[in-house]
C-alpha cells in the first residue's frame, strides 16, 4: 500500500509543451467591462444593428445575475474588471488572402501543429484558426463553398449570411441560459460558424484551433453549426494557451442544431493550460454547449477528451425533440496536479423514441479532482425513450477524488433507462505486470489508461485520437513513478 | 548465468527467504517444490523485482550484473521473465498492442529499431503456432474475462514471444486441463535451448514429465532445504512434505 503511493507520488510533471507566447503588435480594448466595451467590441466587428442590440440586452441580464454556486469546487472569485475582453492582432490592411496573415502568426500556429500555408495542410481537414478575439484564417473555404458548405469565422458570417446567424444564434442557448451564456452573449468574440446544406454530406473533416495568447484577456468565442435536412458534418474543436500565473476566463458558448435526419458529430480535444503543479494559473474553462435535433431521425454526438484548463466546467448536452432523434455523449476527462474538472451532460428527451447515449471516463491523478455531472430527462408525452450511461473512474494515486452524479428525472414510465458505474485504482499490480514485461511505468500508465478510455478515442477521427492518445499520456506524465 | 547467493527478504517486516543459495546455468530447468506459504512467489517476485518486498541480505547476479541493483522494467529487458500465479487483467489494452509494446520497449533497450509491424504480425503468428494459442485471444482485453486456463496459455504465449534468458514460471500448470498442461509444456520445451534457463515452480509431479527438470529443489520457511535430479519430485509426489519436515526440525 504505502508502495503504491511511493510510486505514484513520484514521476515529476513535463512541462506544458504549448506554453510559449507569441510576440505581436495587438489592439485591445481596455480592462473591464461596461456598455461602452460591448458597443466596442461591436463596432469593431462591424456588426449589424440588432447583433449590438442582442449584446446590450445580454449584457444588461448578466448585470442581474450572480456566478452560479452549486459547483462541486471552488475557487478564487473572478473579478470582470480585471479582464480584457477584446485582444486582436494589428491589422495593417484588410487581408485578402492567405499570404498577407501577419509570418509571427502563421508560425504560432505552425508551432501548434496546425499548417495554414497551402502545401503543408492536413488533407482532408479545413481548419478555422482563432487568436485570442479574432479568427485568423480560414482553409479550405472555396472547395467547401463548391458543395454550398459555409464555414467561417463567425464574425464573416455576420457579414455574409445576417439572416442565418439572425435566425439561429440563441435560439439553443440563450443568453437568458446562465451566467455564463449571458456574458459570452454580451462579449463573444470570434468562432466558427457552420451551414450545410440540405443532403450534403460535408467532404472533410471542419476543425478549429483557438489560441489564447494575450495576457489578461478572457476568451469567448461562439460557436454556431447548422445541419440541415439529411445533412452530416464531423467538426473538431482544439485548444492551447500560454503559461501564465493568473488564471484567465475562457467562456464559450457552442450551439449546433441538426434538422431532420441530419447528423452531426462534434468533437473536442481540450487543451487549454492546466496551471502549474501547485495549482498556480491555468484557464477556467467554463463552457456552454448545446446541440439540438429538431427534426426526425436526426443525431447529435458529443466527443470530447478533456486534459487541460485548471477548471473545467461543461456539460455539452443534447436535446431531442425530432422523433427518433439520437444524442450522443462520449467523454474522457483527465485531471492531474490540482485540477478541477466537473463535466457530464444532460440528455433532454423531448420527441418519441428518442434514444441517448453516455460514455464517461474520467481519470484523476495527483490532488485533483474529478466529477462527473450528468441528467437524463424524459418528458411526459416522450414514448419509448431508452438512455443508458456508462460512468467509470480511474484514479491514480490516492490523493485524488472521484465523484460522480447522475441524475434521472423520469416523467413517462415507458423509458428504459440504465446506469452503469465503476471505479478502479491503477493497481500496482497492473503497474507490476507491464514492468515485467520490460514496460517502464510511466509507458505503463499511459497504456492502461488508453486501455481505459478505449471506448471514447474510438470515437475520435483517425488523425485526432492518435493526437488525444499522446496527449493522454504528456497529462498524465508526472502521476506516478 | 543465475547466481543467488544468501538471499533474505521481507515484507512488512516478515521475514520470507532466509538465505537462498540457487545456481541456473544456460540450459538448465530447475524446479522448485514446497508446500503453501514456503516463500516460491516470494523469489520469483524478488527476482522480478517487486517493489513489496525488502532484500535485508545476500545477493543476485545474471549473466555477472548485479541483478537487484536494476529496475524491474531493466531486469525484464536483460531477460528476465515471470510467468505469474495470478496474471492481472488490464481492460481495453489488446493483447497485441501490449506485447507490442513489450517487444519494442525491449529493443529500445538493445538500441534496435522498433519491429516493423508485418514482421510483429509474422513473429506474432509464429508464435501462436508454438504454443497452439487460439487467435481470438490476441485481440482480446489483456487477460480479461480469461479463463484460468486461458490466462496461464497467455502467459507462456507472452514469454514465448519475449524469449527471455531466464523463464520464471510460477505453478503455471495449476488450473490447467490436461490437454492444456502439455500444450504449455510443449511450448516450453519448445523454447529451451542451451542459452536460455528455466525455473519452474510446481506442487505436482505430473508437469515434471513432460518437462523434465535438471534439478529438483525443496523450498521451505524460506530456504532450499533439500536438492535432487528428477526422482526428487516423484518421491514427494509419493511421500509429501512431512518426512523433510522432519529432518529439517531433526537438523537444528
Ligand atoms: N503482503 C504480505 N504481508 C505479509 N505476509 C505476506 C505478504 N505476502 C506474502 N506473505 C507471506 O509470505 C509467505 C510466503 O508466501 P509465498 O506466496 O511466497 O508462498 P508460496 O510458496 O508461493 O505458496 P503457494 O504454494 O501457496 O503459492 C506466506 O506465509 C505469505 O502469507
Ligand atoms: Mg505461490
Amino acid at each position: 500500500m504505502s508502495e503504491e503511493t511511493d510510486i505514484i507520488d513520484q514521476v515529476v510533471s513535463q512541462e506544458y509543451k504549448y506554453g510559449f507566447t507569441t510576440d505581436i503588435e495587438m489592439e485591445t480594448a481596455p480592462k473591464g467591462l461596461n456598455e461602452d466595451i460591448v458597443r466596442f467590441i461591436s463596432s469593431r466587428k462591424n456588426e449589424p444593428e440588432w447583433m449590438l442590440e442582442y449584446r446590450l440586452k445580454a449584457y444588461r441580464h448578466w448585470l442581474t445575475l450572480s456566478e452560479p454556486e452549486w459547483q462541486n469546487f471552488s475557487y478564487p472569485k473572478i473579478n470582470y474588471q480585471d479582464i480584457i475582453y477584446y485582444a486582436a492582432p494589428k491589422e495593417k490592411k484588410k487581408l485578402n488572402s492567405l499570404d498577407e496573415v501577419d509570418p509571427e502568426l502563421l508560425k504560432t500556429f505552425e508551432k501548434l501543429g496546425i499548417s495554414l500555408a497551402e502545401q503543408k495542410r492536413l488533407s482532408g481537414v479545413a481548419v478555422d484558426a482563432v487568436f485570442d478575439s479574432v479568427s485568423i484564417a480560414t482553409t479550405f473555404k472555396e472547395q467547401l463553398k463548391e458543395k454550398g458548405v459555409i464555414f467561417c469565422a463567425i464574425s464573416e458570417a455576420l457579414q455574409e449570411h445576417p439572416e442565418l446567424v439572425k435566425q439561429y444564434m440563441g435560439s439553443v442557448v440563450p443568453y437568458t441560459d446562465n451566467y455564463f451564456a449571458a456574458l459570452n452573449a454580451a462579449v463573444f468574440s470570434d468562432g466558427s460558424f457552420v451551414y450545410i446544406p440540405k443532403g450534403v454530406r460535408c467532404p472533410m473533416e471542419l476543425s478549429t484551433y483557438f489560441r489564447i495568447n494575450a495576457e489578461n484577456t478572457g476568451q469567448f468565442e461562439r460557436t454556431l453549426i447548422i445541419a440541415d435536412d439529411n445533412s452530416y458534418v464531423s467538426y473538431l474543436e482544439g485548444c492551447t494557451a500560454p503559461m501564465r500565473d493568473e488564471n484567465q476566463l475562457h467562456a464559450a458558448v457552442v450551439e449546433l442544431i441538426a434538422m431532420e435526419g441530419a447528423e452531426i458529430k462534434y468533437s473536442t480535444v481540450q487543451n487549454w493550460y492546466p496551471g502549474d503543479k501547485d495549482g498556480k494559473g491555468g484557464i477556467y474553462n467554463f463552457v456552454t454547449k448545446r446541440g439540438s435535433c429538431e427534426g426526425k431521425n436526426a443525431k447529435i454526438s458529443w466527443t470530447q477528451v478533456e486534459t487541460g484548463s485548471a477548471i473545467t466546467w461543461k456539460y455539452p448536452s443534447c436535446i431531442l425533440k425530432g422523433e427518433g432523434s439520437v444524442g450522443e455523449f462520449f467523454s474522457v476527462a483527465v485531471t492531474n496536479n490540482a485540477q478541477v474538472a466537473d463535466t457530464g451532460t444532460k440528455m433532454i428527451h423531448i420527441g418519441k423514441n428518442t434514444r441517448s447515449r453516455i460514455v464517461s471516463k474520467g481519470i484523476s491523478a495527483g490532488k485533483s479532482h474529478n466529477t462527473y455531472r450528468g441528467l437524463v430527462k424524459v418528458a411526459k408525452k416522450a414514448d419509448g425513450v431508452r438512455n443508458y450511461t456508462q460512468c467509470d473512474s480511474m484514479l491514480i494515486g490516492s490523493h485524488c477524488g472521484a465523484h460522480t452524479f447522475p441524475y434521472i428525472e423520469i416523467a413517462n414510465q415507458s423509458a428504459v433507462v440504465e446506469h452503469e458505474a465503476s471505479t478502479s485504482k491503477i493497481g500496482e499490480d497492473q503497474i507490476f505486470y507491464c514492468n515485467q514485461r520490460g514496460i517502464g511505468t510511466e509507458e505503463a500508465i499511459s497504456l492502461i489508461v488508453n486501455g481505459f478510455c478505449r471506448e471514447v478515442l474510438n470515437q475520435l477521427p483517425m488523425e485526432f485520437a492518435v493526437e488525444a492518445q499522446k496527449l493522454l499520456a504528456v497529462s498524465l506524465e508526472g502521476s506516478v513513478g | 548465468m543465475l547466481k543467488i547467493n544468501n538471499l533474505h527478504a521481507e515484507i512488512e517486516g516478515k521475514k520470507i527467504l532466509n538465505g537462498i543459495n540457487l545456481e541456473v546455468k544456460p540450459g538448465e530447468v530447475h524446479a522448485i517444490m514446497g508446500p503453501n506459504g514456503a516463500g516460491k512467489s516470494t523469489l520469483s517476485s524478488v527476482l522480478a523485482g517487486r517493489a513489496d518486498y525488502t532484500v535485508t541480505e545476500g545477493s543476485v547476479e545474471l549473466d555477472g550484473k548485479d541483478l537487484l541493483e536494476m529496475a524491474p522494467e531493466d531486469r525484464a529487458r536483460e531477460g528476465v521473465f515471470l510467468a505469474f500465479q495470478y496474471p492481472v487483467e488490464i481492460p481495453g489494452v489488446s493483447n497485441t498492442n501490449f506485447l507490442k509494446t513489450a517487444v519494442n520497449e525491449k529493443r529500445k533497450y538493445q538500441g534496435l529499431e522498433p519491429m516493423e509491424a508485418t514482421d510483429f504480425l509474422k513473429l506474432m503468428r509464429e508464435k501462436m503456432e508454438l504454443v497452439e494459442m487460439d487467435k481470438s485471444l490476441t485481440s482480446r482485453s489483456l487477460n480479461e474475462g480469461f479463463s484460468g486456463g486461458e490466462k496461464k496459455r497467455n502467459e507462456i504465449f507472452q514469454m514465448a514471444m519475449l524469449e527471455p534468458r531466464l523463464g520464471i514460471l510460477d505453478e503455471t500448470d495449476s488450473g490447467l486441463d490436461i490437454d492444456a498442461l502439455r500444450l504449455v509444456s510443449n511450448g516450453v520445451n519448445k523454447l529451451r535451448s542451451d542459452k536460455n534457463a528455466f525455473i519452474v515452480i510446481t506442487h505436482y509431479q505430473r508437469l515434471l514429465d513432460y518437462i523434465v527438470p535438471d534439478f529438483v529443489h525443496v523450498l521451505y520457511k524460506g530456504r532450499i532445504v533439500k536438492s535432487g535430479d528428477a526422482n526428487l519430485a516423484k518421491e514427494l509426489e509419493e511421500k509429501g512434505y512431512d518426512w523433510i519436515k522432519a529432518e529439517v526440525a531433526a537438523s537444528i
